[in-house]
């Protein structure tokens, strides 16, 4: 009796997944609206169509174009300057990106860097560094970053590095957990056994390690800064005046709400709303593919 | 467990201390504190007798234990604006806070435990995916956001509320609403996770084995048990409501701790800002101990453990 063929062929292995497959998982719908947002921020300059600075006094609150007394000429309106909302909102777009993106990254290298040192050498680093962490996670971010934008004075690059001041806990606390298991790998143990110093083992081995979930964590941080961000500039102490931000501009449209100028609040609010939706939708999706590890968190 | 407390406390204290020197020598190196704690305006007379006055002129280690011996006497300096003493006002507000983060807590706790036992026990199906889509809601919409759309549809176009102030019950909805909505989002979340562990437990299937009905099985059975991680987190919630109120008090014009933090900012009172964050994150850390231990004496295993 002799096997046939048929018998010791292999089930067919599951096809490598295409990149039309993978694309398909993606998250359409938030990407989509992160990359017109990064788009506008970046092309803001020829796509607005006014100076956001500058307004005419004589052109104080108009209405959108589709309201009664609204013009092409100002599509969103104008505010209680008379600059143009939708010019506004633009470059808003570029405060809100530029202090999202570098204040996550500046919180992540902190808090990566910190996470590395304190999981890999351990001992009293580790109880100095995660005691810091400790203190630093009793004060709620947004009251802290308050008190920091009040004594140096607000900026825009200020509010990114106090925002990175504030934030980078989180990173610490889960960089130094994934790091106290790889440090029993086998790989780094090798790489002990080779004779490499802690700072190459730290730089080379560790590091790649954790990239992965520095990455997810920003992503979902995002959010959480373009929020704070905005309840600064809101407060008065986040990005000054006249830069068009985002939260500035709820903060300004607020004296005319009562009076029903509801598009000084609600265009700006709709464009933070769906920034923040996009990256949590994004941050999660990743935190699903990139780090099954995290799915609980 | 008398080594945990004290363990713990020792933390806790040391939390407190890093905390201080933070916020003392970020004052110091960012600038002369004395341009922060005289009026703006103020000749250089002024600034050097605030100097000589607060002892600026010493070295930082003694000026660091007058900062911490005064702090320890409930002594936070005095209000430019007010021109009473910090901590007198933080006491008068501290009542409005706590009525504001009570009531936002208990909508937020209506809304997030119902939504997250119903997403729980629908797992997968439409309740849960609308669970899903709220609580990315709650957490992505700012709440000074939702505050001014709340002041938008029910006080500019309805008039049914009104739109700022302190008073009655209608003066506590909005801002309640505003508040308590991200944690809702929080708290439903936790619900359903929670709940879907405790359905997934022995207990649970014995109890359905039993053949007794889903519903009393939920009510009875599962529900208590699920509630105790809520409830936690609830009160440290609580406390955390009170101290991030500062942007829905700022909308909605309430007279608490939040209200007085931006008026400090706003008035350029930079003692009140500084008496509102070490009292905030005092009580932060006070919470974190307190609960701690609490869960330490229910679960004798922590004790153990770290």
């Amino acid at each position: 009796m002799s096997i046939t063929t048929e018998t010791l062929v292999l089930p067919a292995s599951s096809p490598p997944r295409s990149s039309a497959r993978r694309s398909r998982d993606l998250p359409l719908i938030p990407i989509t609206i992160l990359v017109v947002i990064a788009l506008t921020a970046i092309f803001a300059n020829f796509l607005a169509p006014h100076n956001p600075e500058v307004g005419s006094l004589t052109a104080r609150f108009r209405p959108p174009v589709w309201q009664a007394g609204g013009s092409l000429d100002h599509i969103l309106g104008t505010d209680q300057l008379g600059r143009d909302v939708l010019s506004r909102l633009i470059f808003g777009a570029r405060v809100s990106l530029v202090v999202g993106f570098t204040a996550v990254i500046v919180a992540g290298v902190i808090g990566t860097t910190l996470g590395i040192l304190a999981g890999y050498i351990g001992g009293w680093v580790d109880q100095a560094i995660m005691r810091l962490t400790d203190a630093w996670l009793a004060l709620p971010g947004l009251t802290f970053a308050i008190f920091l934008a009040a004594i140096v004075g607000p900026s825009m690059w200020n509010i990114v590095i106090i925002l990175g001041a504030v934030y980078w806990t989180r990173y610490a606390r889960v960089v130094r957990g994934e790091v106290l298991s790889l440090k029993e790998r086998e790989f780094v143990r090798l790489a002990v056994v080779a004779g490499c110093s802690r700072m190459a083992i730290m730089w080379r081995h560790i590091l790649p390690n954790v990239v992965n979930s520095a990455i997810v964590l920003a992503t979902l941080m995002l959010g959480v800064v373009i929020v704070t961000e905005a309840s600064l500039s809101f407060l008065g102490v986040g990005v000054p005046p006249p830069q068009p931000a985002w939260g500035l501009m709820l903060s300004d449209g607020k004296q005319g709400l009562m009076v029903g100028y509801w598009w000084l609040t609600v265009m700006p609010g709709c464009c933070i709303m769906l920034m923040v939706l996009s990256a949590n939708l994004l941050g999660d999706w990743l935190r699903v593919k990139l780090d099954p590890q995290l799915r609980q968190l | 467990m008398k080594q945990f407390v004290a363990r713990r406390l020792g933390y806790s204290l040391l939390s407190l201390l890093l905390l201080s020197l933070t916020i003392f020598f970020f004052v110091r190196v960012t600038g002369d504190p004395a341009a922060l704690l005289v009026e703006p305006g103020a000749s250089e007379a002024d600034i050097a007798a605030i100097h000589q006055q607060f002892g600026l002129d010493r070295p930082l280690w003694v000026q660091y234990g007058l900062f911490m011996v005064n702090l320890f006497r409930g002594d936070f300096g005095q209000s430019f604006y007010y021109q009473t003493p910090v901590f007198n006002l933080y006491l008068d507000r501290l009542p409005n806070s706590l009525l504001l983060a009570a009531v936002a807590m208990a909508f937020s706790l209506l809304v997030g435990i119902p939504t997250g036992i119903l997403a729980a026990v629908r797992v997968g199906r439409f309740w849960d995916s609308a669970g899903k889509i709220f609580a990315l809601l709650g957490l992505s919409l700012p709440s000074f956001f939702v505050g001014l759309v709340l002041i938008l549809v029910f006080s500019v176009y309805l008039g049914w509320l009104p739109s700022s102030g302190f008073g009655g019950v209608w003066h506590i909805l909005m801002p309640a609403f505003a508040l308590g909505w991200y944690f809702a989002a929080s708290h439903m979340r936790l619900t359903r996770s929670s709940m879907l562990e405790v359905l997934g437990s022995e207990y649970i299937k014995l109890a359905r084995l039993k053949g007794l009905p889903q519903s009393l099985v939920i009510a009875k059975h599962a529900f208590k048990n699920a509630l105790i991680p809520v409830l936690t987190l609830a009160g440290i919630n609580l406390v955390l409501m009170i101290n991030v109120a500062v942007v829905v008090e700022t909308v909605f014009a309430w007279p608490g701790i939040g209200r007085l933090l931006y008026e400090g900012i706003s008035f350029r009172d930079f003692p009140v800002v500084q008496g509102v964050v070490i009292m905030g994150g005092t009580m932060i850390v006070v919470v974190n101990l307190l609960v701690d231990i609490a869960y330490a004496v229910i679960d004798p295993r922590i004790r153990v453990e770290t």
